[in-house]
């Protein structure tokens, strides 16, 4: 037999997805549910925190004290009820593992991130949400129950009603209540493997969003490509792509190819981006198109291209990710456009959706409005670039997405997220000596201060 | 016919759950046996889930002298043929083994007497269905006595010695018995390890062993590679293995 050795620590110099934020931490890497407790009792006195797919950008899943469990080993499929689509499963499975097992079945989670490579319990702590939004809410939603792991090493079954404080600060509350280990979590009937994408070209901001609250109603999947660089009455155009189940018989695929960034290797530049821009418009052409698209390539698009994140070169990047609420989005989100070129930094990845329900968590992110994300290098300049964009989703009654985040402070973090307070009650209670922390959670001033 | 029923024993490491994994894909039912009950049925669970397969787990405690009879008594209603895989093991620091004699006696009665007993108990059983396949996971660490590693190695290469005969016992009744010899697979027996960059994935030694065991060869490495990294570490004069530190 084995001895049991998986919560012994390895030491591994850990970034988030921006790779602009690192630590060096202690990692356990648990390969039983049983060894969760003994990594979380074996950890340091400035707690652990839980780590999926290392999917988010900024500190989130890194250690404040340097301690971290990964749970990719725990990816068993527990259960599943095709009847209900209820699902039962270890943490550490992905979405990919999901998609591959589960959509040649009908089956498809109802909310997946933009990578198949984070994990459930990732996107549990996170409240992620997808391209469908408007029509089927936050992860969280879907979550039925959930098994986490204490401080005090004991394991407690949560639902919604059995604990409302305890679930709802743990959905979206990056991991600060526990470890997840075990999730149930209801998965979507879905009539084909593939997706009719419709592509239309966007002036500028003032269609893109009339385009985009039509489509809210109309359409099963949307989300909008903006050209970051594109100024004055061009200022918004893009690309809005809307998307629906294809009917069947689809076409066969090709197996998507894999290529991977080997290092890091800085090709984001403004030459680049512009290019690159040139070509999506080019493709989509002036009246639009349509494509049958496998589902991978339409949930997963940059999946294709591994460690992808490593073309910001070895400084890294930033995602700024926010939501405005529908009233005064148009203006929150002009500004916004147009704060990185003041600031000297062009953005190379925008994008735009609409978000319906605000989400079931004390720090779920959702809220009904507009969400824009920009992908931008870390430069000398980019710190004050975030904060002047954090500022300008405060000024219009929104708040920016925490997996995200590497750079809130923590006044700006409390105006956002006025339930925090919640969060850290509830925390007071099942982990009162804080045994579970992160760098974003001291950053935002979510661990308590001792008297 | 039926793709039969693979034993797992040891089931609940890395390196086991991937094959179980792949021999699922392929269709046969898994018997998961070891210590851990909770999780092995998360792992039969999972098998029922991804593929299909019938999974059930069953006790097995390398320790105990009447688990291999047991086990043997266990499966017989499971669907033929029966397919052996041992990857049990049990490997303490040589430091620890050297303070402790009860170690000692503790990684020969695990890694060599269980192992050998197991295969014992299932002959018969394997020469009446007259097919099927055994794999059994050794170690690179079985080739040469290395002064970081010699006990837990001796067991190994006692037990190579045991398949290969075992293997010539079995060939007349068309069982074939592969023994795979992993190099440092990442794993949680690895896992904080200094040294452990290239280690292979659990997932790519499945591969490779159970490859071998379809083409029927009686001694496998896994990766590849550690073939020609351990002819040339078998090929050291002893004076110069003595002088290594590894």
């Amino acid at each position: 037999m084995s001895a049991l050795r998986s919560s012994d620590w390895a030491s591994r110099r850990v970034a988030g997805w921006g790779r602009a934020l690192t630590a060096d931490m202690a990692l356990a890497r648990p390969e039983r549910v049983a060894d969760i407790g003994r990594a979380i009792a074996a950890a340091g006195p400035g707690g652990a925190i839980a780590r999926g797919g290392g999917r988010s950008y900024g500190d989130a899943a890194l250690g404040a004290a340097g301690f971290g469990i990964e749970l990719g080993r725990l990816d068993r499929l527990l259960a599943f009820d095709p009847t209900s689509g209820a699902l039962v499963a270890e943490a550490g499975v992905t979405f990919a593992d999901l998609l591959a097992v589960f959509l040649p079945r009908g089956f498809l989670a109802p909310v997946t991130p933009g990578t198949g490579f984070a994990t459930l319990g990732g996107a549990l702590a996170n409240d992620v949400h997808g391209k469908n939004h408007d029509r089927v809410g936050s992860f969280g939603d879907h979550v039925l129950w959930f098994d986490l792991v204490l401080a005090s090493g004991e394991t407690r079954r949560v639902t919604p009603d059995s604990d409302p404080e305890l679930f709802r600060a743990t959905i979206g509350g990056i991991g600060l209540t526990g470890v997840v280990s075990t999730l149930a979590v209801k998965l979507l009937r879905a009539p084909s493997t593939a997706f009719k994408v419709r592509m239309a070209p966007m002036a500028g901001l003032e269609p893109f969003l009339a385009a985009l609250e039509g489509a809210r109603a109309a359409a099963g999947y949307s989300v909008g490509w903006i050209d970051g660089l594109a100024r004055g009455g061009a200022l918004g155009r893009g690309v809005l792509e809307t998307a629906e189940f294809a009917d069947p018989p689809q076409p066969s695929f090709r197996p998507r190819r894999r290529l991977s960034v080997p290092i890091a290797l800085p090709l984001v530049k403004r030459a680049s981006i512009a290019l690159l821009n040139r070509f999506y418009a080019a493709r989509t052409g002036q009246t639009g198109q349509e494509r049958i698209v496998p589902a991978e390539a339409f949930l997963y698009p940059l999946d294709a291209l591994g460690n992808w994140n490593r073309l910001y070169g070895r400084k890294g990047f930033a995602q700024f990710q926010c939501v405005l609420p529908d009233a005064g989005a148009a203006a929150g989100l002009r500004a916004l456009l147009q704060a990185p070129e003041r600031e000297g930094v062009p953005p190379a990845l925008v994008v735009i959706k609409t978000l319906g329900i605000a989400g079931r968590g004390y720090l779920s992110f959702a809220l009904r409005g507009v969400t824009l994300a920009l992908d931008v290098a870390m430069t000398g300049r980019t710190p004050a670039l975030l904060e002047r964009l954090a500022d300008i989703a405060l000024d219009h009654g929104g708040r920016v997405y925490l997996a995200k985040d590497a750079a809130l402070s923590a006044t700006q973090f409390a105006r956002m997220y006025p339930q925090a307070e919640k969060l850290r009650a509830v925390k007071a209670r099942v982990d009162p000596d804080g045994r579970f922390c992160s760098a974003m959670a001291q950053r935002l001033g979510l661990m308590a201060t001792r008297a | 016919m039926s793709a039969g029923t693979w034993i797992i024993v040891g089931g609940s490491s890395a390196i086991a759950r991937a094959c179980a994994r792949r021999v699922a894909a392929a269709g046969a039912d898994v018997v998961l046996a070891g210590r851990d009950r909770a999780d092995l049925e998360h792992s039969a669970a999972d098998l029922r889930v991804r593929f299909g397969v019938d999974a059930r787990v069953t006790e097995f405690d390398a320790t105990n002298p009447d688990a291999p009879a047991a086990l043997v008594a266990g499966v017989q209603q499971a669907a033929r043929p029966l397919n052996l895989l041992l990857a049990f093991a049990t490997m303490p620091e040589q430091a620890a083994v050297e303070a402790d004699r009860a170690l000692l006696r503790r990684g020969f009665a695990v890694n060599l007497v269980a192992a050998a007993a197991l295969l014992d108990s299932f002959a018969p059983l394997l020469e009446a269905q007259g097919a099927g396949r055994v794999l059994v996971f050794g170690s690179v660490a079985g080739d040469r006595g290395r002064r970081s590693n010699y006990a837990y190695g001796a067991a190994k290469a006692g037990l190579a010695a045991f398949v290969e005969g075992f293997g010539a016992r079995m060939a007349p009744a068309g069982v074939s018995v592969t023994l795979v010899k992993p190099g440092f697979t990442d794993t949680g027996l690895t896992w904080g390890k200094r040294g452990m960059a290239l280690a292979a994935s659990p997932e790519s030694v499945a591969r490779a062993a159970l490859a071998a065991v379809a083409a029927g060869r009686p001694v496998s490495y896994a990766p590849w590679f550690w073939r020609w990294i351990m002819l040339v570490i078998r090929l050291l004069p002893g004076r110069v293995m003595r002088r290594l530190s590894i």
